[in-house]
């Protein structure tokens, strides 16, 4: 059973490194170091997923609509070439997407989330419209010869079978998100950035690791929670991780 | 009007910031993918550790850039190396991983069977199917790899300006901390462009290196 | 030339050991193609790829050429085996040219040589090496991708070579006329090999032997006349089918069962002449006219012969269809059907009349065998299901 060697020997590593580190922090005193930040964290981390939930499900509210809108027939005119323009829009980094947002709109939680949901924005809409797209037509034909209307198509068909697809982009929209947040500091909106930011610049080592470690531990956290969620969302046939 | 007097008075220094930029994060590609692939190819041979290994991979991905930093750069300063290009280029080379290491392993995992078979069927060694065969097939989906792992860590790379790497972030940095909407638009228009533009070349690439019998397979893919 | 002995492979699954391949041997003499058959799952492709190792016996041994490949590297014994595979696994990266010299470059021959294989071979196949070597598999039909496989497999002469159902993914027109080509390749070639195919039909035309397989086992090894006529067991029977005697049409040829003695006449002859050879004959319609080259020229019948009166040249009809002395009786009874009539004239390699054919003399050849068998056959079905 070599999986289960594998993952034990990673466990006892895991625990052994946080040991090792535990031990380390409590002869510098780190701990009590870290105590003294708590309430910020636990203020700042609130802050942190205000921005992630509200420009997050921003994004999900505009994008699937949009990516459902540009699969249409009747949008195909123009559907391909706007999609060239969001895989051009990804590539920009969101540091610049926040840079610009904030030159724009000022300072606050505003230009923040603007520039957190645009950059959100654009994987999902692309994987919904794919994910659409990518639905058999032998599937759509007997769709239709079963006398469904559109909108029946829409819904009984092609997004049951678009699912998994347009849940991976959501995952890695909010990967890139939760990646992002921090930065919304930057442009005056909080969040834990605040903490790890001005660590950095104080070099005050406590400060940065009480911002880093818990934006980490949301990252992986806010992750396997989709993964979760699109595990029960999308129907078994379907849905390769439960085949 | 302001914007472009800016760029012009400050032409030299967009250069050299742009050629940092680039250097960087192609060293530190250029790295990764030399470990990259060979992991890529060595987990084939086993799907266990190819898992643990890539679930490791897109672990250290979803770590958020600015995150990752501030918890190397504690680690590093026991070296003397906490703060400047060390810690970005580490960090680059870690999340380089992951599109590099699965686009190998997904590329010479699907490599038809058939294939497999009639290579070994002809007598050709381990070594040579993997030359002759299974990394030519591959090299296109590696390739893709790569390129999304630069175009990510052009990005990150920006981000990395904080910890005082350098790079056309450097602009957005100095361009907020002074309020100077010249130096933020500029910065991160430049960082933008850099991104679409290297996307691009990075693609031309991509189809130069696709063994000609499968341009078709690859364009599609 | 091919020697299997005892040859055994045992897959391990979740389920249990299961025996794929159940102590087989068999001999292929040098030069003939031996076809491995069976329903899927029954051993024969496990069998085939013991011998060339991409599955690795659980024991047995494989002898080529009465030496023990047992201790040979695999890589050099592959090299020497030409492999062909139903899915033909060309190189999509390598152009045709460098897909049929892998083996070649493998085994470092220099430059010039390989090329000059390469349109050796082109020609062998029947495709020209001007408009394909350059090109690249995924520019090709079906059917040239799996002459370019056969090819490839052929590039270092090998002397045997094994060939995994290599026509099944073909459509059936173009199978018919790879299958021919392969043949006639194969007379020149004299390669001995072995054939995996689950298609009867394929066996009884390309096999010298047959080698029926089911559940691991090798249940009857032998020529498609044999095999036909005197099957094993009812296994062998309803895999064979009900038509199976029909399927021995396929294998005779119209020289083993024709007679020589044939009435004739010819355009000079007077009509009553032909009446009175219609009657010393015994034929009930018709007689053949032949002209000076001893060719068909014509018919002359009954009906004509006793109520006109003149010479057979001014009263004959069109001359029927022939058969040729290696028209094999499958055409033969298909054109007889086809003309509704019961005896056809033969004709020579040179076009000349030499005997005729006719149906009871078909029907008496094929019986003839079962007839012999009888005794044997029963005596081996008699036999406890165990020991086929």
């Amino acid at each position: 059973m070599p999986i289960r060697s594998l993952k034990s020997a990673g466990r006892w590593g895991l625990a052994m490194l946080l040991f090792a580190a535990g031990v380390w922090a409590q002869r510098s005193g780190m701990i009590g170091e870290f105590a003294y930040y708590i309430p910020d964290i636990r203020y700042l981390a609130v802050q942190h997923l205000f921005l992630t939930a509200v420009s997050g499900g921003l994004a999900i509210a505009i994008a699937v609509p949009l990516g459902i809108l540009l699969s249409r027939p009747s949008m195909s005119r123009w559907a391909e070439s706007l999609m060239q323009v969001l895989n051009v829009g990804t590539t920009i980094p969101t540091l610049a997407v926040l840079a610009l947002s904030m030159s724009f709109l000022g300072i606050g939680t505003t230009p923040a989330v603007f520039g957190l949901t645009v950059a959100t924005l654009l994987p999902i809409t692309r994987n919904t419209y794919v994910g659409l797209k990518g639905v058999s037509p032998a599937l759509m034909e007997a769709a239709a010869g079963l006398g469904m209307s559109p909108a029946q198509r829409l819904f009984r068909v092609e997004l049951p079978n678009a699912l998994y697809v347009i849940f991976a982009g959501i995952r890695t929209a909010l990967a890139i998100n939760v990646g992002t947040v921090p930065l919304a500091f930057l442009i005056g909106a909080g969040g834990l950035g605040e903490l790890i930011f001005t660590g950095i610049d104080l070099y005050d080592t406590v400060m940065m690791l009480s911002g880093a470690i818990p934006t980490a531990l949301l990252a992986i956290v806010v992750d396997a929670l989709i993964a979760l969620v699109a595990f029960l969302v999308v129907p078994r046939g379907v849905n390769p991780a439960r085949a | 009007m302001e914007l472009l007097q800016y760029v012009l008075d400050n032409l030299e220094l967009l250069g050299t910031l742009t050629l940092e930029h680039i250097s960087l994060v192609s060293v530190a590609v250029g790295i990764a993918t030399l470990t990259g692939v060979p992991i890529g190819i060595a987990i084939t041979k086993n799907e266990s550790l190819a898992k643990g290994v890539l679930y490791l991979a897109s672990i250290i991905v979803t770590i958020p850039s600015i995150a990752l930093f501030g918890v190397m750069i504690p680690l590093l300063s026991i070296f003397g190396y906490g703060i400047g290009y060390v810690p970005a280029v580490i960090a680059v080379l870690l999340y380089s991983q992951l599109p590099i290491i699965r686009n190998t392993y997904t590329a010479i995992n699907n490599v038809d069977p058939a294939l497999r078979e009639a290579a070994r069927g002809i007598g050709m060694s381990q070594n040579q199917r993997l030359r002759m065969v299974e990394i030519p097939l591959a090299v296109p989906v590696i390739m893709a790899g790569v390129r999304t792992a630069v175009v990510l860590n052009i990005g990150v790379m920006a981000i990395a300006a904080y910890i005082g790497a350098g790079g056309l972030g450097t602009l957005i940095s100095r361009g907020i901390s002074q309020s100077d909407p010249r130096q933020l638009i500029v910065g991160a228009v430049a960082v933008s462009l850099l991104a679409i533009v290297v996307d691009y070349a990075l693609l031309a690439l991509q189809k130069r290196l696709t063994p000609k019998g499968m341009e078709r397979d690859a364009t599609a893919a | 030339m091919i020697r299997l002995d005892n040859l055994t492979k045992v897959f391990d699954t979740p389920k249990g050991a299961v025996v794929a391949a159940d102590h087989i041997s068999m001999d292929v003499p040098e030069g003939e193609i031996c076809i491995l058959l069976g329903p899927s799952g029954c051993g024969k492709t496990t069998t085939l790829k013991m011998i060339n190792r991409i599955v690795r016996p659980t024991s047995g041994k494989v002898f080529l050429d009465d030496q023990d490949t047992t201790g040979m590297d695999t890589q050099d014994l592959r090299r020497n085996i030409g492999y062909v595979i139903q899915q033909i696994g060309l190189f999509p990266n390598m152009t045709i040219e460098e897909n049929i010299t892998v083996v070649p470059r493998l085994l470092g021959w220099d430059k010039a040589a390989y090329k000059q294989r390469a349109r050796e071979l082109m020609d062998m196949i029947a495709m020209d090496a001007e408009a394909f070597l350059k090109r690249y598999p995924s520019e090709l039909s079906g059917g040239q991708q799996q002459r370019i496989g056969v090819a490839r497999a052929l590039a270092a002469d090998p002397p045997v070579m094994l060939m995994d159902e290599p026509f099944g993914a073909i459509d059936p027109i173009n199978r018919a006329v790879i299958q021919d080509e392969f043949l006639k390749m194969q007379a020149e070639l004299k390669k001995t090999i072995m054939f995996v195919s689950h298609d009867i039909d394929e066996a009884i035309k390309m096999g010298d032997r047959i080698a029926v397989f089911r559940e691991g086992r090798l249940v009857q090894y032998s020529a498609p006349d044999d095999l036909l006529s005197a099957p094993k067991n009812a296994f062998i029977e309803s895999f064979l089918g009900e038509d199976r005697a029909l399927k021995r049409l396929n294998l005779v040829k119209v020289r083993e069962v024709f007679s020589d003695d044939l009435g004739t006449v010819r355009p000079d002859d007077t009509l009553e002449t032909a009446l009175s050879r219609i009657d010393d004959f015994g034929y009930q319609n018709a007689i053949l006219m032949i002209n000076d080259r001893n060719e068909p020229a014509g018919m002359v019948t009954r009906a004509v012969a006793r109520t006109t009166r003149g010479y057979c040249r001014d009263h004959f009809q069109a001359a029927p269809p022939v058969a040729r002395l290696d028209d094999d009786l499958r055409k033969v009874a298909s054109q007889m059907f086809a003309n509704d009539t019961t005896w056809m004239p033969c004709v020579d390699d040179d076009g000349r009349v030499c005997g005729h054919i006719t149906q009871r003399a078909m029907t008496h050849h094929l019986g003839s065998r079962y007839r012999s068998r009888s005794e044997e056959s029963a005596a081996l079905r008699s036999q406890p299901a165990g020991k086929e």
